[in-house]
């Protein structure tokens, strides 16, 4: 398992005992309904205790909240970056022109495919529609599409109204699949459904391996496929990732979903394994995947240095072979020995600062890894739409009590419909070898420090005290509180979107990332914001 | 033509009549105006009931072009309020912004799933003041506003319009005339205010984003800027002279609210961006109060002319396509116009018939629609092309795809920092625009010229 930072006891006594204090000042101007379920979401680390934190709950109304909804999770997270699909998205106008170029999924237009990912089609419901039903609409829209864009494949996504009003988007998806012989894929993610984002994921990965992956076959299967999982190539992540696993050896069938096509998704069942690097948004699929197809999964981590050196290794260990072995250390080497005088540089600058990290899914942990790489602390971290599992590990799952909005999200099993590329014995062997990560995820709050903060569904006012109380040298999270923050005098960079920079993967990421720290951090305009004359 | 990367990313198709489907819209929800106009009004806290998804969105987008903070409350949705409705989800998120945010006036606006569930909001308010739940010092006003309906600036009109009906009240007359500018930025808000100041006229604008928009970095944390309209201002908007709307589209139904309320009558003028439509604001100030037009401003005029005149050659003749919201398209027009550029295609999304005809008057030879999107534009500019384009950062991929210039106007601008800082209104403002409308286009024939063409003297 993974080791502790373990520092003088009482000095951490004492700051454990200051944080827990300081969420008891945070939540004290609350409603005290509000308080009392606040409190069960923020946690300071203290390793003397078993503990726990609610996550995945409803939002409470009224708070400002960084959740966005379940459209937001399938269409804009999962499906969104599949760049041959014709995204055609069921609703009013806006919810397609919020999604339109607004995430930077870089994908790169492919001869003799489609690219459509710059364009935002919508059906753009009117009253009459919402009155009388849109499937006309939808159809009508559909069949457009088809004659102006010629798409290979068209996915509907549902929002709000759509469910409200009941179109059935199955049975125009089927009509409009008969009649004009293309696919048409549907995920009714109609905002409402769930908490966040993450009920979205969760039907977008229904949709994926009820509908797409299975469906065609890969013609020359080599002993090195593999997939990529929770991978949506913001700021071009992928494409630094993709070339390291290529010098190594491996040949990559699909990226889920950055920078992707239908059909290499199509045949992501036959690769020998999956990686996972995104675990909120697509571990169901990984789940689905092994038990109808037998494709194992890894979780990995690619962002920081230390954390690429162990998936890579861990990706050789269970591979096994003798080329595999050798390329992944004359990668890892190559690649160290061309950051390092860089790195070196900015690790000077950026030595003992202390970072405040709230953003999605598994960055929260992700970046962690990095910000620790590069000299910098973590003192605070939290999710947006997390569940408990991606903070306390996959072993509490069994322990998530259901709630109401559970119910909705249908949950498929599947028996083995082909031969496993592995015997039992062999993936029983990795278990025992990775329990933190074959087929497992071990979760962010135990790689975090003493005393540190954890916090989910974090909030305006939250974040505001927890600022103004530990004086972070940087705030890093989305556009939505990053110039708020900025105003008060507290670097600030977006870890959604890379504020237009990037990538921050892998070793060269690495440095691109430690390069942006130290322009937030170390900017010469930050002297100029007390006028001379008042200092 | 240059193509872009490898591969190829210019799609082939086919031209053919839409009914059903929009393609790169050119307009977005109502919900998104509706905060926009909330934010412009002091201390406001802008609600946003129905599921959170919506609330996320706007934010994010408001967030982009203003790079500034938008504060906005949701009233967090979920499966159960969509059955059972969503009152209760109304009165808890108003208690939790009354405790956590301390507003001193919340504006609610509705989302589609609140809207098709018809939750009754006004009686939800009125219960709760009724309680004592909202105390008497915090006002509330609220605004119906399905997305499925209008857009973006219909959003921004209804919640001006509520805001007027909710607080406008009449007392003795106060002098004084009332501005509704529609979605002008911080900055031109400045310049708008600037004229005033040199005219001597005491104005009421409603909302007024500068000073919460454009707030100063001071290294403190302020959740409510110093900015907006107050109530105080709004009340007394029923005492006004009159109404001036700047752009009619965005601010004619709160204009004829006080009117039919109050007898306050009102004219209609386009946005003042280029020189006979800040001419036609100027006269119409005058004229209204009764005060001169000081040689301050005759001097302002004089320079733009001159500035216009330095540097015609630049754009006279050329062809451009402008979109965007209605206001600013109709005032672009109006610009190109005073220029002698020629508009070939006037496109906005917010349908009104009303704007078709008067751009139409303005342009007879133009394609001018209200129900159009950028996809349309595309397939036009295949037959016939233009020279440049004047619209939102959208319009950066066709820019691209048809190697145009294109000069970033109106909403959204997702992709230029600080713009929103610089006026384009008055004749200072339109001065700017003039510069940036040459200056880019002989940016853009500089990096065009072949090395022995590159002249020094342009
Ligand atoms: S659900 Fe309606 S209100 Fe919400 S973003 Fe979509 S169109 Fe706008
Ligand atoms: S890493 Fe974050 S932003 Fe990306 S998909 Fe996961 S949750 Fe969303």
């Amino acid at each position: 398992m993974i080791e502790r930072n373990h520092a003088q006891d009482d000095m951490m006594e004492s700051l454990v005992e200051k944080n827990k204090k300081l969420i008891e000042d945070i939540t004290e101007s609350y409603p005290k309904k509000v308080k009392k379920e606040r409190k069960t979401h923020l946690v300071v680390i203290d390793p003397s205790e078993e503990q726990h934190i609610m996550a995945d709950l409803a939002t409470i109304p009224g708070i400002m909240t960084n959740r966005g909804c379940s459209y937001a999770g399938a269409k804009g997270v999962v499906f969104g970056p599949v760049k041959d699909i014709l995204h055609l998205t069921h609703g009013p106008i806006g919810c397609g022109y919020y999604t339109w170029n607004t995430r930077r999924n870089l994908a790169e237009p492919e001869e003799g495919y489609n690219y459509f990912i710059k364009n935002c089609f919508s059906t753009n419901m009117q009253e009459k529609d919402v009155v009388f039903g849109g499937e006309k609409k939808l159809y009508g829209a559909i069949k457009e599409a088809y004659e102006i864009f010629k798409p290979k494949v068209v996915g509907i996504y549902a929002t709000c109204p759509v469910g409200l009003i009941g179109d059935d988007i199955k049975a125009v998806a089927k009509r409009a699949e008969e009649e004009l012989g293309i696919k048409v894929i549907t995920v009714s993610c109609e905002g409402y459904k769930g908490v966040s984002q993450s009920a979205g994921h969760h039907l977008a990965s229904n949709t994926l391996i009820m509908d797409i992956v299975g469906t065609e076959e890969l013609e020359d299967p080599t002993p090195y496929d593999i997939n990529i999982f929770g991978e949506y190539n913001i700021g071009g992540d992928v494409w630094l990732v993709k070339d390291l696993l290529q010098k190594i050896g491996y040949r990559v069938v699909s990226v889920f979903t950055g920078d992707s096509k239908y059909d290499d998704l199509a045949k992501a069942h036959r690769a020998k394994l999956s990686i996972l690097m995104c675990h909120r948004s697509i571990n169901y699929t990984n789940r689905m995947m092994e038990e109808k197809f037998g494709v194992p999964w890894l979780k990995v981590n690619y962002i920081g240095i230390t954390s690429t050196i162990e998936s890579l290794r861990e990706m050789a260990k269970f591979f096994d072979d003798p080329m595999i072995y050798e390329n992944t250390e004359k990668v890892i080497e190559e690649e160290l020995m061309k950051i390092k005088p860089r790195l070196d540089y900015y690790k000077e600058r950026l030595k003992g600062k202390r970072a405040i990290l709230f953003v999605g899914g598994s960055r929260a942990h992700h970046y962690q890894d990095l910000l620790k790489d590069i000299g910098m602390e973590t003192i605070v971290a939290g999710y947006e739409f997390a569940h408990r599992d991606d903070y306390e590990g996959r072993k509490i799952i069994p322990e998530i009590k259901e709630a109401p909005h559970h119910k909705i999200l249908d949950t498929y099993h599947f028996e083995r419909v082909t031969e496993p590329a592995y015997p039992q014995e062999k993936i029983e062997e990795m278990k025992n070898k990775m329990p933190d990560h074959f087929m497992n995820y071990e979760g962010m709050m135990v790689h975090m420090d003493e005393g540190s903060i954890v916090i989910d569904d974090f909030n305006h006012h939250e974040t505001e005290e927890l600022i103004k109380a530990l004086k972070p040298d940087i705030f890093l999270s989305g556009i939505k509180d990053r110039y708020v923050f900025q105003k008060m005098g507290v670097p600030s960079r977006q870890i959604h979107s890379y504020d237009y920079s990037g990538p921050y993967s892998s070793f060269e990421g690495a440095v691109n990332f430690a390069r942006d720290m130290d322009m937030a951090i170390n900017n010469p305009i930050w002297k100029e914001v007390t006028p001379p004359w008042k200092k | 033509m240059e193509k872009i990367a490898k591969g190829e990313s210019k799609m082939e198709c086919n031209t053919t009549e839409r009914k059903y489907l929009t393609v790169n819209p050119l307009k977005t929800c109502q919900p998104l105006g509706a905060v926009w106009a909330c934010l412009g009004i002091h201390q406001c806290m802008p609600h946003s009931h129905g599921s959170q998804g919506c609330t996320s969105y706007l934010r994010m987008q408001l967030t982009r072009h203003f790079r500034e903070f938008i504060p906005t409350t949701t009233s967090s949705f979920s499966e159960a309020q969509v059955v059972f409705g969503g009152v209760g989800n109304l009165k808890q998120a108003i208690r939790n912004i009354l405790s956590i945010y301390k507003p001193k006036v919340i504006g609610i606006s509705t989302t589609c799933s609140a809207e098709t569930i018809g939750d009754d909001v006004p009686g939800t308010i009125n219960e709760m003041r009724a309680s004592g739940d909202i105390p008497e010092d915090v006002k509330v006003f609220t605004a119906s506003t399905p997305s499925y309906v209008g857009s973006h600036v219909t959003g921004f009109s209804n919640m001006v319009k509520s805001a007027v009906e909710t607080f406008a009240q009449k007392s003795s007359p106060n002098g004084k005339i009332n501005i509704i500018p529609g979605l002008l930025s911080p900055g031109d808000l400045r310049e708008i205010k600037r004229i005033l100041k040199i005219m001597g006229i005491d104005a009421i604008i409603l909302p007024d984003i500068s000073d919460v928009l454009d707030a100063p970095m001071t290294g403190e944390i302020h959740l409510y800027q110093k900015g907006g309209t107050t109530i105080s201002e709004i009340e007394d908007m029923g005492n006004s002279i009159s109404t001036i709307v700047l752009g009619r589209e965005a601010g004619i139904e709160p204009a004829e609210s006080l009117k039919e309320m109050y007898d306050v009558p009102y004219e209609v003028l386009p946005l003042p961006i280029g020189i006979s439509n800040v001419d036609k604001f100027i006269m119409k100030l005058s004229e209204i109060t009764g005060k001169p037009i000081p040689y301050e401003l005759e001097e302002e005029r004089g320079r733009l002319v001159d500035m216009m005149l330095d540097a015609h050659a630049h754009w006279y003749n050329k062809k451009a396509a402008v979109f965007g919201d209605p206001d600013i398209v109709e005032a672009i027009v109006g610009y190109a116009n005073d220029l002698g550029i020629n508009v070939l295609y006037a496109l906005t999304g917010t349908y009104s018939s009303e704007w078709e005809k008067t751009v139409k008057s303005m342009v007879p030879d133009a394609y001018v629609s209200s129900d159009s999107d950028l996809w349309y534009l595309k397939e036009q500019l295949d037959k016939k092309p233009v020279d440049m384009l004047f619209g939102n950062s959208h319009g950066k991929y066709l820019a691209k795809e048809y190697d145009l210039p294109l000069l970033r106007v109106g909403f959204p601008i997702l992709d230029r920092a600080n713009l929103q800082h610089f006026p384009i209104v008055g004749y200072r403002g339109t001065a700017w625009l003039v510069e940036r409308t040459g200056n880019t286009l002989l940016d853009y024939k500089d990096a065009k010229s072949p090395e022995h063409l590159l002249e020094l003297i342009m």
